[in-house]
């Protein structure tokens, strides 16, 4: 049976199976902590370092983080947040992100979270980076001017071996997520609905798919992104 | 190729975590791993073809396509340009007939930029089909070019005036000098391998932490963590199969202190591993060495035989009935972020030297998810010392948080770079008299990712609670511009060195390196100034050392040299943005207009 | 009180930010009692006869006219307000920022499919009375001061609406959520 454990985020005294990740166990609190690269039932990464939170004083992200009898979680000071906001930030200057030509704007969960944090313009210069958008694939655009390279997609999609679809290239400013030709041969709709549905923003798009939902009724349009976590 | 490609790849027993192994043999026999040499090998491993690309195409030294017959990687560290590494490019690039980043028409010579290789006291410094080539001028690069061209070998083209030392073991024949200018006692004194082991022996496990404890034996690597601690808790960590690394991964610029103990004293390193093995409950030790250093491969093999057949490794230690412990050489294939411990696990798990979150941490989960320890190669030689002279010995060198020596690699300006071991507690002044630097502007302490200090520090004293460094002094002269020949390089470095997976390592580097830039151009504001100190504040979220540090060079350097910065400062109107240059914007027009 | 002086401009932008002002419908009556328009197209005041109070812009810059023009607008405007995607971080204009400026000349004027056989000369249009054109389109803020930034493509009427009243009535500026988007 599992053990539950006692800890307090933000003062409150709250209640989490000893092990779970700190943020499921703050969305069963009624808490949220703002995410990015990571997605429910698919291995942690810690990558975008939105969900960077104070543990017992120290900066961690939450993702990466097991919950722990007795710890004290702060999820959100001025410093926090204003980091927050500048992760958001830099992510729009450091790709091309033009949110009126993109299929996935009003459900993008970074303009999503610029929408949370209200960011205007970068306080960072635009890089205007030259990428490609592949779409050789039979299902599958692949736009790289997007791509925020969370990989969500490499951790989580899967083929019927369970072989991976999707890897990082190269290093540094220049990495970039492939999809590998032989393992997503013969992926099924579902499947690439899938890994369009799991990618945070408009970089993995099924083919023939995109604006099937109108403008008021798209996920984000009305209520900020975690409002069905916290109020 | 596929026959080599299988072979290979039985060699390593079809397994998938000796991708390293792998790929750098393959490499070695086809000179590059091309998309169908990929395809092989991903289909005899069984895994997806992207996945050996994502490997492969995170280590410099890989190569996609032939990068030539002689394949000439020349560094491009701040110190290399001290030495006059320009002219020797564009020596190289004029014989060869092509520029840096290609290969000759004829298939002989590729030119490529690496970051700096270990030689910082002899530059400009290259390695050629890994062999290394010091002390480059113009006039040896037009001959290297045609000796390449005139069919003459590797051994030819070295010549016989090999480097002092080990440097000329018939198993090196390296044209690297030692340059030791000072020797210690923890590292560089005359040394009887096999006693300390022998004398571990008679040890419990319990006994030995408890002597590397009472010393206050500290990381050698930067960090300083006690390494009687961390030996401990991978002793208690469940399991019974436990690894020992030894990180001589050495990547940070003006560093080589592990290239000249592991070419003088390998025996010591191995034997100080062997000493965490039985300390831990190890059996297996994994020596990581940054493919800079691949020739020594058969010199440390040649060594660790030789300890094999005095059973100073292998079974039965010593005599000692179940005391086994073997080593191995991993080698990596140029990538800095490698020398972070955990990157350096993922990197010899044949993955991308990506850091990994913490917790857990290596001595709970490291190397194929078992307790490992990873010491620095200075470390485990000062626990060897401690073993044979005690801790009570060790505790009287250094200051009172600092215990032993350190050894330093000086570099930069100044008459005598090379190797000074030192008990900690000098001060900078005291190793730039030493080293022969007059008229110094500036000492990078510890690397792009430690600090620049200017005059007004010369005084404090290396040592953890004052200036804590991993051992490398590059000394700057009055003669060069900082921002422009330091900061930029170093920071640009960190760009192409960042394994790309935090956001505010991978992107905000290279827009502090424009802000750098726009500063420098004289398109600066104060604004700027201000946005690259609040930017620190933000790499101080990323999870390692590097995407922490990142910004050292110009966060350190607008705090102890501002007047370098003001000075360069746009002073016009407020209202309009210095950085933005009209000019400039429509060069490209009038530069159509004029050609069509 | 005496009426703000408001000032317009559209640089490199399609004029659906002017469009947007616009669609303030019948509020515009209102409007034009708490404010007055100077340089603008709405009224096609061509230069500033006046110092004004708000300065909007709609458009990044893709030429040198642009550039003039706002700066201009930065020298004669207290506050200056940009609206629109393209005036905040290029828009779609700039999808040609990833491409040398070259290539894209080459393309429009010289060797593109529609353009082969019109201009036999070869010539990029270069009279000295047409603007030159920039390496890349540019974010205002990348070149003058920016004050107030109100996103959207085009930003929704009702918060250019609610913009223009906070910055004449000097009420707090306050961005709603359901009407802050980006496209």
């Amino acid at each position: 049976m599992a053990s539950f454990v006692k800890f307090t985020i933000n003062g409150k005294t709250c209640l989490a199976e000893e092990g779970a990740q700190l943020v499921e166990a703050a969305k069963e609190n009624g808490i949220y902590i703002p995410t990015l690269c990571n997605y429910p039932g698919i291995p942690p990464k810690g990558s975008c370092r939105i969900c960077t939170v104070l543990v017992n004083g120290i900066g961690q992200t939450a993702c990466t983080t097991k919950v722990v009898e007795g710890m004290t979680v702060q999820t959100s000071t001025p410093e926090l947040e204003e980091f927050r906001k500048s992760v958001i930030e830099i992510l729009f200057a450091e790709g091309n992100h033009l949110c009126p030509s993109c299929e996935k704007s009003g459900s993008c969960e970074l303009q999503a979270l610029a929408y949370r944090y209200r960011v205007t313009v970068p306080h960072f210069p635009y890089l205007f980076p030259k990428r490609d958008v592949e779409a050789w694939h039979p299902k599958l655009v692949k736009d790289h001017n997007r791509c925020i390279q969370c990989k969500r997609c490499i951790r989580g999609i899967r083929n019927g071996k369970g072989q991976a679809l999707f890897a990082f290239g190269k290093r540094g400013d220049k990495v970039v997520i492939n999809i590998d030709p032989e393992t997503s041969r013969d992926i099924s709709d579902a499947l690439a609905q899938e890994a369009m549905d799991m990618c945070p923003v408009g970089a993995i798009l099924r083919k023939e798919k995109g604006f099937d939902v109108p403008i008021g009724k798209r996920k984000f349009d009305r209520q900020p992104i975690g409002s069905d976590i916290q109020a | 190729m596929d026959k080599i490609v299988t072979a290979v790849i039985k060699k390593y027993g079809g397994d998938e975590t000796r991708l390293m192994d792998i790929l750098i043999d393959i490499q070695d026999e086809l000179g590059c791993l091309s998309h169908e040499t990929t395809a092989h090998i991903a289909k005899a491993l069984g895994i997806p073809q992207v996945d050996v690309e994502q490997t492969i195409s995170f280590y410099h030294f890989f190569a996609r396509e032939p990068r030539g017959k002689f394949t000439v990687y020349l560094n491009d560290s701040v110190v290399a340009e001290f030495c006059g590494r320009a002219a020797v490019q564009a020596a190289f690039e004029a014989a060869a007939g092509c520029q840096f980043g290609a290969v000759s028409r004829d298939g002989v010579i590729g030119l490529f930029h690496t970051a700096c290789i270990g030689m910082s006291d002899q530059e400009p410094a290259a390695l050629i089909n890994g062999q290394v080539f010091t002390k480059l001028t113009p006039a040896r690069a037009q001959e290297l070019v045609a000796g390449m061209r005139a069919g003459q070998t590797l051994e030819e083209l070295k010549g016989k005036k090999y480097g002092d030392g080990e440097n000329a073991n018939p198993r090196v024949r390296a044209l690297v000098e030692n340059h030791i200018r000072r020797r210690g006692v923890m590292v560089f004194d005359a040394y009887q391998p096999g006693a300390a082991l022998r004398k571990v022996v008679t040890m419990s496990s319990g006994e030995i932490i408890a002597m590397v404890k009472a010393a206050s034996v500290r990381g050698r690597g930067g960090a300083g963590f006690p390494t009687g601690m961390k030996w401990e808790f991978a002793r208690k960590a469940p399991g019974d199969v436990k690894y020992i690394f030894c990180n001589a991964d050495e990547g940070e610029p003006g560093t080589f202190k592990d290239r000249v103990i592991l070419t003088e004293h390998p025996q010591l390193v191995f034997e100080g591993m062997a000493i965490a093995g039985y300390a831990v409950g190890a059996r297996h030790g994994i020596l990581y060495v940054r493919n800079e250093y691949r020739y020594l491969r058969a010199y440390l093999e040649h060594v660790l035989a030789e300890m094999r057949e005095k059973t100073l490794l292998g079974a039965i230690i010593a005599g000692k009935a179940g005391f086994h412990f073997d080593i191995k050489l991993q080698f990596g294939a140029g990538a800095y972020v490698c020398g972070e411990e955990s990157a350096l696990i993922e990197s010899a798990e044949g993955k991308r030297g990506e850091p990994r979150d913490r917790p857990p941490f290596p001595v709970e989960k490291g190397y194929l998810q078992k307790p490992t320890v990873v010491n620095n190669v200075e470390t485990l030689c000062s626990v060897v010392k401690v073993l044979l002279h005690g801790a009570e010995w060790y505790n009287r060198l250094g200051t009172e948080e600092s215990k032993g020596t350190k050894v330093l690699s000086v570099s930069g300006d100044c008459e005598r770079p090379g190797i000074y071991e030192v008990a900690w507690g000098f001060s900078v002044n005291d190793i730039l008299k030493m080293a022969g630097a007059h008229a110094t502007q500036a000492v990078q302490v510890g690397g792009p990712s430690g600090s620049c200090i200017g005059p007004a520090e010369f005084g404090r004293v290396l040592a953890y609670e004052d200036l804590a460094t991993g051992g490398s002094l590059i000394i700057i002269g009055q003669q060069r511009d900082l921002l422009k020949d330091v900061v930029l390089n170093f920071t640009k470095f960190f760009r192409d060195e960042s394994c790309g997976s935090c956001v505010p390592c991978r992107a905000l580097t290279g827009m502090a390196q424009i802000v750098v830039e726009r500063i420098i151009a004289g398109h600066g504001s104060a604004q700027d100034v201000a946005n690259l100190q609040a930017w620190a504040a933000i790499r101080k979220r990323n999870r390692c050392g590097l995407g922490q540090t990142a910004l050292n060079p110009i966060v350190t350097t607008i705090r102890n040299f501002r007047p370098l910065y003001d000075a360069r400062l746009y002073k016009g109107d407020e209202r309009f943005e210095p950085g933005f240059d009209l000019a400039a914007a429509v060069k490209d027009y009038e530069a159509a207009v004029a050609s069509a | 009180m005496a009426k703000k002086i408001i000032a317009t401009t559209s640089l490199a932008g399609c004029f659906g930010c002017h469009m947007s002002i616009l669609d303030i419908d019948e509020r515009i009556l209102d409007l034009i009692e708490l404010v007055e328009f100077n340089k603008s197209p709405i009224d096609d005041i061509k230069t500033f006869t006046k110092e004004c109070d708000i300065g909007i812009i709609e458009g990044g810059c893709c030429n040198d006219e642009n550039v003039h023009t706002l700066l201009e607008f930065r020298k004669h405007c207290k506050t200056l307000v940009v609206i629109g995607e393209c005036a905040m971080m290029g828009g779609l204009p700039s999808m040609r920022n990833t491409i040398p400026l070259k290539e894209c000349l080459d393309e429009a004027y010289l060797n593109g499919p529609t353009v082969a056989d019109c201009n036999p000369q070869k010539i990029i249009p270069n009279d000295p009375d047409i603007p030159k054109i920039l390496n890349r389109v540019y974010p205002c803020h990348e070149i003058v001061k920016i004050d107030v930034f109100l996103p959207g493509c085009p930003p929704r009427a009702d918060l250019i609406w609610d913009a223009l009243v906070a910055l004449v009535t000097g009420a707090e500026l306050k961005l709603p959520y359901t009407t802050f988007k980006f496209d």
